[in-house]
C-alpha cells in the first residue's frame, strides 16, 4: 500500500513514517513542502492519505480528491463514517485521512490506529517540551526577580525568594507571575 | 452557570461577530459563554461541527447547503439561523494582468473590466495559456461571485480560464510566484497581496451583487432542535454585537482585538480598514472608500432569507453540471432558518422583515419592505448585469442564465 503523509512539520512527518515502517505491506511517501502538492500527490497514487488537521492545504486536497481525473480510483474521505469512534479519535489527535474506495478496512484500520497513536505522541511530546521550556523560563525570571530585590533592597537571595513568595500567597497567585510582574516593571522603570 | 458553546472559525474578518460577541460580553449577558476554536481550513471546520468538536461554526454559505445535500461526504442536514455578513471579498490580479484590464488608481467598472478581460483570457487561451484563478473553497460564494462575473461577462469558466482552490494564507504567495493570475478571497488576504506588491484589487465583489450572502453561522439541525433556547440567545447576542460593530466609534478597539494571536494573528491595520471599507487598492497608494464593502448589521443583514440559499443551490447546479432537482432546492432552502431568527428576536426592538424570502436583486433604489416589527429600507441589492432572481421559478431563472 503506498501511503502519503502530507505534514509541513517535518519532525511529525518523520514520527508517523518512523511509526508506519513497522508495517511490511506500506511504502510510505513524505510530503512536507506545500508547493506542487497536487502534482506531487499525483505522481505518489497514494492509496491512504494522511493530513494533519491544521494544515490549511486540507481544502485544496479535499477539491483536488473531488474534481480530480488525475487518479483513476476516487478518494473517500476517512475509512468508514459510520465508525464514529474512529473518527472522534482521529479528530481528536489532529490528522484527517483520505482512502482509496474499496481498499479493505482491515488493511487500513491499523495503519490509521497507529497514525492517531503518533500523532497524540507527537502532541504529548511538544507540551512536554513547551513545559519544560516554560519551566526555564520562569526559573530565569524568578531569578532575574529576586536579583532585582537583592540590588534595591539589599536583601539576601533567602529574604528576596521570601518576599516573592509572600506577594504571590498575597495575591493568590504563583510566584512566577509575580516574578514576571516585577521584572516588567522594573524594565518599564528604567531598570536593566 | 453560563451555558457553554464553542465555535469554530477560520481566521478572516467576516468571523468577527462570535469572536466579539465574546470579548464585549455581548453572549455573557445572554447567559452564554463562548469558546472559539481557531483552524486553518473549512475541512477542519466541517469536521469539527459534524463530529461534535464544535457546536456552531462560521462558515462559507455554499458549504453549509452542500453538507446537507451530502456533495463530497455523506450527507449532514445543517441550519442557519443568522447571516453573519454579506460581501467583504475582492478580486486582486498580479500587477501586470491588473495594469491590462482595469485603469489604475480606483474599483474598476464590472462591466468594463469584465469586457476586457473576457477578451484577454480568451487570447491568452488560444495561445495555450488559460489564465488561473484562485479561490478559497468550491462551496464558497467566492467561488460562485467569480464565476458569476466572468459567465456574464462572456467567458466559459472552467473552459476559457481555470478555477482552483488555494488557502486564503497562500494566497499573495501564489499570485507573487505566477502560479495564479488572479484571486478571490477574503480579508485581509487581498490587502496581504496588495501590500506585498504581489496584486492589485481591481473589484469588490460588493459590486458583482451588491448585497450578497457571505459567511453563516451554521450547526447540525439536531443541535438547534436540542438546544434551541440558547441559539436563539447566541442570535440575540450576535445581533447586539453586529450593532455594536458597525459604529465606527468602535472599529479601532475592534479591530485590535481581532488582530490578537488567538484570533486573526494580523495586522490591526488591514483589519481596521477592512471594517471601515477602505480599500488599499495599490501598494504605496492611498486607501479607497468603497462603501458597504463588508455588510454585518443594516437592513436586516443578518436576516437568513431563504432566497439566498436558493440562489446559492441554484449555482450550485449551475457549476456542478448535476442537473435541477426540486427535492435538492426543497432541502437547500430549508438550510436557512429564519423561523428561529425571528422567535429570538420577536418582541426586541430589532427590526423583523414581514417576509422570508424576496427576489434578489430587483432593488436598485432605497425601498421600505413590510414587517413584523419595527422599520427597514432596502438600499440597491442588484446584480451587476441588471439580472434578478425570483425564488419562485429556480428552474427559469438557470435556463436563462448564460
Amino acid at each position: 500500500m503506498r501511503v502519503a503523509v502530507v505534514d509541513e512539520s517535518a519532525s511529525r512527518a518523520a514520527v508517523i513514517r518512523e511509526g508506519l515502517q513497522a508495517f511490511d505491506d506500506c511504502e510510505i511517501f513524505v510530503v512536507t513542502e506545500r508547493h506542487g502538492l497536487i502534482a506531487r500527490i499525483g505522481e505518489i497514487a497514494p492509496d491512504i492519505v494522511l493530513i494533519d488537521l491544521g494544515n490549511p492545504s486540507r481544502d485544496v486536497l479535499e477539491e483536488y480528491f473531488a474534481v480530480s481525473r488525475a487518479l483513476a480510483r476516487p478518494i473517500a474521505m476517512f475509512v468508514d463514517e459510520s465508525d464514529a469512534d474512529a473518527v472522534t479519535a482521529s479528530i481528536d489527535a489532529g490528522v484527517s485521512s483520505y482512502v482509496v474506495d474499496g481498499l479493505a478496512p482491515h488493511r487500513i484500520r491499523p495503519i490509521l490506529d497507529l497514525a492517531v497513536k503518533r500523532f497524540n505522541a507527537f502532541a504529548q511530546l511538544h507540551s512536554d517540551l513547551a513545559e519544560a521550556q516554560g519551566k526555564v523560563a520562569e526559573r530565569e525570571s524568578i531569578d532575574r526577580a529576586k536579583r532585582i530585590l537583592m540590588d534595591s533592597r539589599g536583601l539576601t537571595e533567602p529574604q528576596a525568594y521570601a518576599e516573592l513568595r509572600k506577594a504571590a500567597m498575597d495575591k493568590g497567585c504563583r510566584i512566577a507571575q509575580i516574578a514576571a510582574a516585577l521584572v516588567t516593571a522594573h524594565s518599564l522603570m528604567g531598570g536593566t | 452557570m453560563a451555558a457553554e458553546l464553542t465555535i469554530g472559525f477560520l481566521p478572516l474578518v467576516d468571523a468577527c461577530l462570535p469572536i466579539l460577541a465574546r470579548e464585549h460580553g455581548f453572549a455573557e449577558a445572554e447567559g452564554l459563554s463562548l469558546r472559539l476554536v481557531r483552524d486553518m481550513s473549512w475541512a477542519t471546520v466541517l469536521d469539527r461541527l459534524l463530529y461534535g468538536h464544535s457546536d456552531a461554526a462560521h462558515l462559507v454559505a455554499p458549504l453549509a447547503i452542500a453538507t446537507t445535500l451530502g456533495r463530497g461526504r455523506p450527507a449532514q442536514p445543517l441550519s442557519v439561523p443568522f447571516i453573519l455578513g454579506l460581501n467583504g471579498n475582492a478580486i486582486t490580479l498580479t500587477r501586470d494582468l491588473a495594469d491590462k484590464v482595469c485603469p489604475p488608481g480606483r474599483l474598476g467598472d464590472p462591466r468594463v473590466v469584465g469586457t476586457t478581460f473576457a477578451a484577454y483570457a480568451k487570447r491568452s487561451a488560444a495561445t495555450g495559456k488559460r489564465l488561473r484563478f484562485g479561490v478559497v473553497h468550491r462551496y464558497s460564494s467566492h467561488n460562485y461571485m467569480l464565476r458569476y462575473w466572468l459567465a456574464a461577462s462572456g467567458l466559459r469558466p472552467d473552459h476559457d480560464v481555470e478555477i482552483v482552490t488555494i488557502a486564503p494564507p497562500y494566497c499573495a504567495d501564489a499570485l507573487e510566484a505566477n502560479e495564479v493570475d488572479g484571486i478571490c478571497v477574503g480579508e485581509p488576504w487581498n490587502s496581504v497581496a496588495v501590500e506585498r506588491g504581489a496584486g492589485r484589487i481591481v473589484l469588490a465583489t460588493a459590486q458583482i451583487w451588491r448585497r450578497g450572502v457571505e459567511k453563516v453561522l451554521a450547526l447540525r439541525e439536531p443541535v438547534l432542535a436540542d438546544r434551541r433556547e440558547e441559539i436563539e440567545a447566541l442570535v440575540r447576542a450576535l445581533v447586539a454585537t453586529a450593532r455594536q460593530f458597525v459604529d465606527p466609534a468602535n472599529w479601532e478597539a475592534n479591530a485590535a482585538i481581532l488582530a490578537r494571536p488567538e484570533y486573526l494573528d494580523g495586522s490591526a491595520e488591514l483589519i481596521r480598514r477592512a471594517i471601515s471599507d477602505q480599500l488599499l487598492l495599490t501598494q504605496g497608494s492611498a486607501t479607497v472608500h468603497f462603501p458597504d464593502f463588508m455588510f454585518q448589521y443594516r437592513e436586516a443583514a443578518n436576516f437568513p432569507w431563504v432566497s439566498q440559499a436558493q440562489w446559492l443551490y441554484t449555482q450550485m447546479v449551475r457549476w456542478e453540471g448535476s442537473g435541477y432537482s426540486a427535492a435538492d432546492a426543497a432541502k437547500a432552502a430549508g438550510v436557512f432558518r429564519p423561523d428561529v431568527y425571528r422567535s429570538a428576536l420577536i418582541g426586541t426592538d430589532e427590526p423583523l422583515p414581514s417576509a422570508s424570502s424576496k427576489v434578489e436583486g430587483s432593488l436598485s433604489q432605497i425601498t421600505a419592505v413590510g414587517t413584523q416589527q419595527g422599520t427597514i429600507t432596502l438600499e440597491s441589492n442588484s446584480f451587476f448585469d441588471g439580472r434578478s432572481f425570483d425564488p419562485h421559478d429556480l428552474a427559469g431563472y438557470l435556463a436563462a442564465l448564460p
